[in-house]
Order: structure tokens, then sequence, then C-alpha cells
């Protein structure tokens, strides 16, 4: 026993060594299980809020981007609104409070950290538990698809971005609904790719991918991306498609997180009928 | 001796400040980010003990990862950093002798040590950070090459604030400890 002690502390600084990666590899496998939360919720408050500081000063130079989408997006909302639709049918306009069911609500948030250089990218949202945003909730921004909600705190929410190793975003052929997965290959912030699209589709430059609603995150018809190339591979069932992102996902700064509001129903409904 | 911790602390200060404030929000080319603030570890005097090296170490990986929000990761990379900078300083030799008061810097020691001790070190700690973070080897060129882009921008960086922040040099013999 005492020649073990006496073997360490000869060799202590490779035994500290040892300790300390241990730790810190401890570390990172606790958060890769998203079990960060506990995590997040003890020490994450202080260090977000110094992020949100930051992010404060960088605002200013971003303000001309932010203007030109909100504009955009005012003139999307606008153009959507009862008064600019001409009534075509009174018949079915008058008796409308049971023709529409809402499906998705939305709740506004500010991008207050984000990252695109890893192969892991997350952003944090200035809003958490608090605000009604829970686990699994899907993240847009005016131009498309941004992520899916990993972790929330009282006041703040992570968000596993689309740039990420994990992501698997249920896609489709805006033109003729053919459905395809997105992935990230890595390296490239500005580009995606496009799995499990078959052969016989026909595919053009320039084809609008968008999202399918079929996972119940992200509402249908959500912007994804464009097709910038496409190849096939002897013997392959499916294409290997390159995408160009819609969203710059350097330079986000207000998001909406959707709320569906049929999301639990949905979910057990199809658990059951895999367990049987 | 209080002077070398004053100052290593205002290093650390300094450094971390730098690199949460400004240099995580460069991204070159989308996935290039420098990490300048291992130069704290890099720069601690040869007299450092073995053990403080490792710890302080240790302190200053968790506390960019508290800002990055990644637990453990640049700890790890920092802490192997650490665990190889006595064999590398005791592998690659100097004209100079390490006399006490020297301290590994340009101006101490010559460009040519200190490019190459600050390549290796720069190296290991970016394999470890980059690989901690992808966690497999699946995609092993990508992140190679992530790798090296980093090491060279991190190792330029380095080198024009040794240049930045240089002081005359001083004779050895006046050197304190």
């Amino acid at each position: 026993m005492r020649n073990i002690f006496l073997f360490i502390w000869k060799n202590y600084f490779f035994f500290l060594f040892l300790l300390l990666e241990i730790i810190s590899f401890i570390l990172i496998v606790q958060h890769n299980d998203y079990q960060k939360s506990s995590f997040i919720n003890t020490t994450n408050d202080f260090f977000a809020s110094v992020n949100q500081k930051i992010n404060n000063i960088y605002d200013y130079f971003n303000l001309k981007e932010i203007n030109r989408q909100l504009a955009e997006e005012n003139a999307k909302l606008r153009s959507r609104e009862i008064k600019s639709f001409n009534a075509t049918d009174k018949n079915v306009f008058t008796v409308n409070d049971t023709t529409y069911k809402q499906d998705y609500t939305y709740i506004d948030a500010k991008v207050v950290n984000s990252s695109i250089n890893r192969r892991k990218n997350y952003l944090t949202l200035n809003k958490g538990y608090l605000s009604g945003i829970k686990k699994d909730m899907g993240v847009i921004s005016p131009d498309g698809v941004v992520g899916i909600v990993s972790d929330v705190s009282p006041n703040y929410a992570t968000v596993m971005s689309v740039l990420h190793l994990d992501t698997k975003i249920s896609a489709k052929l805006k033109k003729s609904g053919q459905i395809g997965s997105l992935v990230w290959p890595g390296i490239n912030y500005r580009k995606g790719k496009l799995k499990d699209m078959p052969t016989h589709v026909v595919l053009h430059k320039g084809d609008t991918i968008v999202t399918s609603g079929f996972s119940a995150i992200f509402p249908e018809g959500i912007n994804i991306g464009y097709v910038i190339g496409y190849n096939l591979k002897d013997g392959e069932m499916f294409y290997d498609v390159d995408l160009a992102l819609a969203v710059d996902y350097n330079n986000l700064s207000y998001v909406y997180v959707v709320n569906n509001i049929f999301k639990t129903e949905q979910k057990l409904l199809e658990n059951k009928t895999k367990n049987d | 001796m209080i002077k070398t911790v004053f100052d290593n602390l205002i290093r650390f200060l300094v450094l971390t400040l730098f690199q949460v404030f400004i240099l995580n929000n460069v991204q070159l080319n989308g996935y290039i980010n420098p990490y300048i603030y291992i130069l704290f570890i890099l720069l601690l005097p040869f007299e450092t003990p073995k053990w403080l090296l490792l710890v302080l170490a240790f302190l200053q990986g968790l506390t960019i990862d508290m800002f990055v929000q990644t637990p453990g990761m640049h700890a790890a990379a920092c802490v192997f950093m650490a665990f190889m900078r006595p064999f590398i300083i005791s592998t690659i030799s100097s004209k100079k002798e390490y006399e006490p008061g020297i301290q590994p810097s340009i101006q101490d020691l010559g460009s040519v040590w200190f490019i190459s001790y600050a390549t290796i070190l720069t190296l290991s700690h970016h394999l470890v950070l980059f690989f901690a973070e992808v966690f497999h080897f699946s995609e092993f060129f990508i992140t190679i090459q992530r790798v090296i882009y980093s090491t060279i921008i991190t190792l330029i960086l380095i080198i024009i604030s040794q240049y930045v922040f240089y002081k005359p040099p001083r004779s050895i013999i006046s050197g304190k400890i």
C-alpha cells in the first residue's frame, strides 16, 4: 500500500494530468448526453447574462440587416391580412369562426449567443420556460428554419442549430412535395445536404426546399434552402443534393419559437400505433 | 515573485476578456476561430511548479468553457497542452540556457525557439479541442483540416502579440525570479 502511494507521489504530474483530463471528459460526456440542464440552471444565468451584454454591443452593427428583415416580414404579414384578400365567395367568409383552427403559436425571442464554427453549434435565446418555451420546440427566423430547442432554464433556452452533427430535419421539394431529409456535412455554414431524395424526381438548380411538417416541430412550408447542385452515384437509389441554406446563421438576431398546440396529441397517437 | 504572479494574473484576465469579447465573435471563412487565450499557458514562467501548471491550465480552460458553453472541452485541451509543455521545453534546445529570470518569449529565447515551441503546443491544444468537440473519428480529415487552419491563424496572432507587447531585452544578470 505504501509503495502505491510512493509510486503515485513520484509520478504525481502524470496522475494529476490524468485526474484533470477525466474530470474534463466527464463534463464533455454529460454535455453530449443532453444532461446539461443542471449545469445550465446553476451556472448559466451568470454567463448568459455576460454574453447578453456582449451581444447588446454587437447588435448595433447589425441594425441595418435586422431592419431589412423586419420590414420584409411586415410586408409579408400585411399581405396575409384579411383586408388584402378579396372575398370571392361571401358564403365561406361569413361563417369563418369554425373553418380554421389554430395549430401553431409563436413566441418571439432574441439570440444572445451563437456559434457557427463548430461541428455541433448551439444558439442561446433570451427566453426560457417562464415564457412558455419547452424542450423540442422548433425555432425559425424570418428567412427560414433555425433549429430545435435542446434545453431550457427559467430565463434562457439553448437551441441545437441546423449546423449540427445530429441534425435531421424532414424536408420536401416545394413544387412536387417529394420528401427528403436535411443534414449538415460540416465546414461551410451556408451549405447543407439533402438525403433520401429518390432518383425518379426531376430536380432543377434553384428549386426551393421547405419543411414537410411531418415531425410536428416545424409548420409546413418554412424555407430551408435552394438546390445548387445534385449528382447521382452509380447504383444509388437516392440523389446527393447540395443546398444553399436560406438562413445566414452568422447573422441571426430575432427568431420565433414554434409551439405546436397539438404536438403531444399527435406524438401520443403515433407512439400508440408503433407499440401495437 | 509577487510581480510575476501579478503579471500572470493580468495576462489571464486580459486574454480571457479578449477571447470572449472579440475573438469568439470572429469567424474566418465560417469555421476558423483563433484561440489566443492559450498564450497564457505558453508564457507561464519556467519556474512554475508542474502541478500548478496543470491546475492553472484547467482553470483557464474551464473559464473559457463557461462562456462558450462547452463544459470540459477547452479544459481537456488546455490540460493536455500543459502536460506536454515540460517535455517540449526539455526537447527543443536553445542556444541560451534556461537561466532563472528568462521567460518563454521571443525576445528572451529567439524566434526559432519560440515559434517551434508555440507551434507544437498550439497544435496539441487544437487537436484535442477539435476532436473532443466532434467526439468520434468518422470525419477525420475534415477535423484535421479545421485543426490545421485554426492553428495557423492562432499562431500568427500569438507571434504578432509577441512583437506588439515587445519589451526591450533585459540583462539576464539583473533578472528577477
